[in-house]
């Protein structure tokens, strides 16, 4: 890899439409050939009527059916591999505990491919290797936290691998070691905010921040800029998924009109969520990946239910590779709360076992402060209690604790009355976002 | 024994007013109400001449109602009287759960309501020690 003044990788960023597409069509039929190695896809070419060795050109994918979470959670993981399991290295998982969560295995040249493009995310924004880059992201089974670990020490910038909370002592370490790069979940940066109030400090003057790294959860432009404003950093939204590899699928570049999806890597279509038509060029739709450069386990158009448009024209920046919105929403129920997806499922579950019997419920998220937060109202029926509060109240930290277990957050239960809440009307109206960043710009 | 309704209800504006008007349409008396609580939400506790048809009534109209045996302790119409029966409780180590008091209109009258684990076997206790307690009907022609 040979980087210039501006690009980390130059070949990649810098190529024109038509050799991009030329290098995406002839990965992609690599792509195809491995995957006739796995018991998956050999299945679904068979039941689809596909033949990926006749796959003459990029348009020729919409022969094949959609995939999504739900493919991937329908059995055994490891049947969408095409390389040996010993070949795998390392596996992520989306959210969740148990049997919700999806899987996604990565061999060596998989997370160095990763790796390489979160530091070419990186690096377009300024990142070199003076920097000091301090990871505040939950580390683990999460994407966020590693994917940009280990592209930041690709650069060559010093890492700091805070993790998640811990307020008072991110904002120490930010001080001591001089940190100039941070990964943050926006709603937690304006949490912080207060917490360098309290501290008598302003992170203009206090700290030597220069760009912040917000993803992890959708937020708006307002709240972008109110990060930049009162950090005085540059900040850049970024975009990705487990399933893909984790972040690094899209990213903005200085010039913030969108984010490059990187095409060498993903071939991205926006389909109508209903018919599964391209939608037309600009118009919003949901984003659906096939992975051009994946070896452990290739995902084939991966419905992802996040909602986007494609930007018109091309970047003041140069790059051709094709800028997406903002997240402006889920084409399906799943939500996501301080970086961690979350579906109803998972809570209607850990209900039905906290009481024993099927109950109403809604999920309320709402912004508190500056904090994102979920409430989960619970209906009392009469066959869950004898009648004292003492049991409710138990009921209640019971509840919680097992949604903490399960989501990873902790939500706040409350307790309502039988038939105060909305009787099932389908699933759209179990969770009611009211956050201020709930929806794009 | 006596029965008591114990409700749930989420602290908010109209929900105590919409209880007692079930109540009174179905012409339930009410002789002593209590409203125990946590900051949310609470139980509202009702002593009333028919417990059962207030019962029913509440869950009808969607009340989460819970119907519970409580003890109704007479209690000495005298300075001293509620503290015999706490001692009698207390030395027969029956493990009070809740308990209220009421004074009927006529004054003369008063009644410390409990509540326990085991009811019969803590009626059987307290008889034995010469308290009287009242059912229903009992409080109801009081
Ligand atoms: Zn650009």
């Amino acid at each position: 890899m040979s980087a210039d003044v501006e690009h980390w990788n130059p070949d990649m960023e810098l190529l024109g439409r038509e050799d991009l597409e030329a290098l995406q069509l002839e990965r992609l039929r690599k792509t195809l050939q491995r995957c006739t190695s796995s018991p998956f896809y050999q299945a679904w070419f068979r039941s689809a009527d596909f033949d990926p060795r006749k796959v003459g050109s990029l348009a020729d994918m919409s022969n094949l059916p959609c995939m999504d979470k739900d493919t991937l959670r329908d059995g055994d993981p490891t049947r969408f591999l095409t390389v040996p399991l010993d070949d795998i290295v390392r596996m992520h998982s989306s959210s969740g505990t148990t049997g919700q969560a999806t899987v996604t295995f990565h061999t060596a040249a998989d997370i160095e491919a990763w790796a390489e493009l979160v530091a070419r995310c990186m690096y377009m924004t300024g990142v070199r290797r003076t920097d000091v880059f301090q990871n505040m992201m939950g580390y683990g089974l999460f994407t966020g936290g590693l994917g940009f670990h280990y592209a930041a020490e690709r650069i060559g910038a010093m890492v700091i691998p805070a993790g998640s909370g811990n307020s008072r002592r991110q904002i120490q370490l930010m001080r001591d070691f001089h940190t100039t790069v941070v990964h943050i979940i926006p709603s937690y940066a304006l949490y912080l905010l207060e917490v360098f109030g309290e501290l008598g400090l302003d992170p203009r003057t206090g700290t030597d921040l220069r760009i912040a790294f917000i993803g992890a959860e959708p937020h708006t432009e307002a709240l972008r800029q109110r990060i930049e404003e009162t950090y005085g950093v540059d900040a850049y939204n970024s975009y990705g998924l487990t399933e893909m590899c984790g972040p690094g699928v899209a990213f903005e570049c200085p010039a913030k009109q969108g984010m490059h999806v990187w095409e060498d890597s993903f071939l991205v279509e926006v389909l109508d969520p209903v018919t599964l038509e391209l939608v037309e060029e600009g118009e919003e739709g949901e984003l659906v990946f096939t992975t051009l450069n994946r070896e452990g386990m290739p995902l084939l158009r991966y419905r992802t239910h996040d909602l986007a448009s494609v930007h018109p024209g091309e970047c003041s920046c140069g790059r051709v590779h094709r800028r997406i919105s903002r997240i402006k929403g889920r084409s399906d129920d799943m939500f996501i709360i301080k970086g961690v997806n979350v579906f109803p499922m998972q809570v209607e579950r850990v209900l039905l076992e906290a009481l024993g019997v099927g109950s109403n419920y809604r999920i309320v998220l709402d912004t508190v402060g500056s904090m994102d937060e979920m409430r989960v109202l619970v209906e009392v029926a009469g066959e869950l209690w004898r009648g004292e509060v003492r049991e409710l109240n138990r009921l209640r930290r019971k509840i919680t604790e097992e949604l903490r277990q399960e989501v990873l957050v902790t939500p706040l239960v409350e307790l309502v009355e039988p038939g105060s809440l909305p009787a099932g009307e389908g699933k759209a109206v179990r969770v009611v976002d009211k956050r201020e960043h709930a929806r794009g710009d | 024994m006596a029965n008591q309704v114990n409700v749930f209800a989420q602290n908010q504006p109209g929900r105590l007013e919409r209880l007692t008007e079930v109540l009174l349409e179905e012409g339930i008396n009410i002789r002593a109400i209590t409203i125990s609580g946590a900051d949310e939400y609470g139980v509202i506790k009702l002593l009333v001449d028919d417990p059962r048809k207030a019962f029913e009534a509440l869950q009808r109209e969607g009340f989460s109602a819970f119907m519970k045996e409580v003890i109704a302790l007479v209690m000495d119409d005298q300075p001293g009287g509620l503290h015999r029966i706490c001692r009698v409780l207390g030395e027969s180590g029956v493990n009070v759960e809740d308990a209220y008091g009421f004074v009927f209109q006529d004054r003369k009258t008063a009644i410390l309501v409990v509540e326990v684990e085991n009811v019969s076997a803590a009626g059987e206790i307290l008889g034995s020690k010469g308290l009287e307690f009242l059912s229903d009907d009992e409080l109801y022609s009081l």
